[in-house]
């Protein structure tokens, strides 16, 4: 699997994504400047990474611009035709304001930016320690939308303590029903609050962002 | 012709607002403790270059649903100046 890396104005986690995909996994990258349109040396077995940051300066909303530029609508395209793509934190908020993924980003609850270690895990997975730094990562969508994530196993991560525990106090921003990421119908549109790609190095001592990959099946 | 028009967008009323819970916070720091709750939005004048007030209109809907106002969480109101 080789992956892309979308280079927005204010990206500032699209350099962590490469080394830790090239250096800590042996990937290939390629690094995809946003004005820039051409996804023809990738095929749908191939991921593309929307990275953390403060795309055109959250202005509007966060992800709001970043939907328009060029890249983003060969990315849409190529999520149309089956592609993986995958959106860490400011990827996740553009993802969703795209329309790849139901639901919005609020202001965290608290009104804090959250820079942190937290622990997520799937319905049945074991809790992994994945970093969080985000002022607007709290998930909403309505009622109706969230049951039916739920029902089709649309829900990749929810927040939960060391042992694995899923609860409000273990939260850290007040998404609706502890969620921290979500996926598309069809499984290959990914977007998630946590940073996986700033935890896959052994210098770092914490490689659970590697496991976060591994359960995409995007590694 | 050039139409002025402002646009109200507003966080949903069902939705918890933060930034207005912290400047009501503040309000009441101030002693202003007749003040029982605030939300905040965005102001948003557009000029705009059409035919008609009603095309006029038309363009600032569009522009509202499809950029300016995220309908998920916030809605807005149209209101043409002159």
């Amino acid at each position: 699997m080789k992956y892309g890396v979308v280079v927005f104005p204010g990206s500032n986690c699209d350099r962590d994504a490469q080394y830790a995909l090239a250096e800590d996994m042996g990937k290939e990258v390629i690094m995809l400047w946003h004005k820039d349109k051409d996804l023809g040396m990738f095929t749908t077995d191939d991921c593309i990474i929307l990275p953390g940051g403060f795309s055109y300066g959250d202005y509007l909303r966060c992800g709001a611009i970043a939907r328009f530029s060029p890249m983003m609508q060969s990315v849409i395209e190529f999520a149309n035709k089956g592609g993986k793509v995958l959106g860490v934190c400011n990827g996740f908020q553009i993802l969703c304001e795209s329309g790849l993924l139901p639901g919005v980003l609020l202001n965290n609850a608290h009104q804090q930016f959250v820079c942190n270690n937290v622990f997520i895990k799937t319905n049945n997975g074991e809790p992994l320690k994945i970093p969080i730094a985000h002022g607007d990562g709290r998930f909403f969508a309505e009622d109706h939308i969230l049951d039916e994530l739920e029902a089709n196993n649309q829900v990749i991560f929810k927040y939960c303590d060391a042992l694995g525990n899923i609860g409000t106090a273990f939260n850290p921003n007040g998404a609706v029903r502890n969620i921290a990421g979500i996926k598309n119908k069809n499984g290959n549109v990914f977007g998630m609050m946590p940073h996986p790609e700033r935890a896959t190095s052994a210098a770092l001592s914490n490689t659970d962002g590697k496991k976060v990959f591994d359960i995409l099946g995007l590694n | 012709m050039t139409y002025n028009i402002q646009i109200k967008v507003m966080p949903l009323k069902d939705l918890l607002d933060p930034q207005g819970k912290a400047v009501l916070g503040g309000l009441q720091n101030l002693g202003l403790t007749g003040v029982a709750d605030v939300r905040i939005g965005k102001h948003i004048t557009l000029q705009i270059d059409a035919e008609s007030k009603e095309y006029a209109k038309q363009i600032a809907e569009e522009a509202s649903k499809k950029l300016l106002a995220n309908p998920v969480m916030e809605f807005f109101e149209i209101e043409m100046v002159d």
